[in-house]
């Protein structure tokens, strides 16, 4: 088998893996969004507060998806395995 | 087949390989000049009782000082222009991307600029607080043996910014080209006479990439920046 076939098609397989990693911001931003919905709903004068708290929230738990997102990144594009063979 | 490109190199500085100038270095002397005009602009000709580009230029700064004041605490007015700086440099590096020009904070150089400056500031505030031996000694708390914990945390700061900043932008980027393939891909497979399908949907989801990711990672990367320099100041 040719190895640098070998090595592409798993990196795109890795890629692929990689995005699984999607998954926990996307049960974190949603739980985070609905307790913000609640708040407002508790306490209606505190909207912007609590808006403000929940997209800067929302964005640091959204940091552990784009890690994900640029590992898929570098291998699809910038891979540095591929010229080892 | 679909292609996603890094910035493009022009030139060589002194014909040297080690110093290439990019496409992000153009455009973000672009968008400096930009803002150096946009500035002049609004606060040319200024007078007591504010005209309506002059209450812009007041209301950007109050903003901006209200944000200082409520997340670094008091005293800390002197942060608030490089605070402004950082905001709006990303917002309209970012934006650069509506004016055809290759986004600026697409490239993982800028953003990783910015954030070792942010990490020299934290350094330099921790040790103008606590003096050089007590930021040593912070680094074994609780106990000595968080030591190598605590000093990994302290490196994550700038990269963990950096790349939050770089990777949603640059992955905004790359699943705009895709999608613009597809839809291409998709008119011409179907036979229309016209693009039918990359008419309107791309500027929907560049409202998206685009323009939210912009303004949300300016305003996290600005916060953050207040949040971490402002703690290291206590």
């Amino acid at each position: 088998m040719d190895p640098k076939a070998f090595v592409a098609g798993m990196s795109a397989l890795g890629a692929g893996m990689a995005m699984i990693g999607g998954l926990g911001p996307g049960i974190g931003e949603g739980y985070v969004a609905g307790q913000a919905c609640s708040a407002i709903a508790r306490q209606p004068e505190a909207q912007a507060d609590v808006t403000r708290t929940m997209i800067l929230g929302i964005a640091m738990a959204e940091s552990t998806g784009i890690y994900a997102l640029v590992i898929a990144l570098l291998l699809i594009f910038a891979n540095p395995l591929v010229n080892q063979f | 087949m679909v292609e996603v490109h890094g910035p493009k190199i022009y030139t060589y500085l002194f014909g040297n390989t080690s110093f290439p100038i990019t496409e992000t270095m153009v455009n973000y002397w672009i968008v400096m000049v930009f803002i150096l005009f946009l500035c002049l602009f609004l606060t040319s000709k200024m007078e007591k009782i504010p005209k309506a580009k002059q209450a812009i230029a007041e209301k950007i700064v109050t903003m901006i000082d209200g944000l200082v004041d409520q997340n670094m605490g008091k005293n800390c007015r002197h942060y608030s222009p490089f605070i402004a700086t950082l905001m709006f440099s990303s917002v309209f590096g970012s934006l650069s991307s509506m004016f055809t020009l290759r986004s600026v904070t697409g490239d993982l150089n800028t953003t990783l600029g910015w954030a070792l400056i942010v990490f020299g500031l934290i350094i330099y505030n921790k040790i103008k607080t606590n003096g050089f031996v007590g930021f040593l000694k912070g680094f074994t708390e609780p106990i000595w043996v968080m030591t190598p914990l605590n000093v990994l945390s302290e490196v994550a700061t700038p990269i963990s910014m950096s790349f939050r900043h770089f990777g949603n932008i640059a992955g905004g980027l790359v699943i705009s080209t895709l999608m613009l393939s597809a839809l291409s891909s998709l008119s011409s497979a179907l036979g229309l006479p016209i693009p039918l399908f990359q008419l309107g949907i791309p500027g929907v989801t560049s409202l998206y990439f685009d323009l939210f990711a912009a303004c949300i990672q300016a305003f996290i990367f600005s916060m953050l920046t207040m949040a971490y320099v402002g703690s290291a100041r206590e």
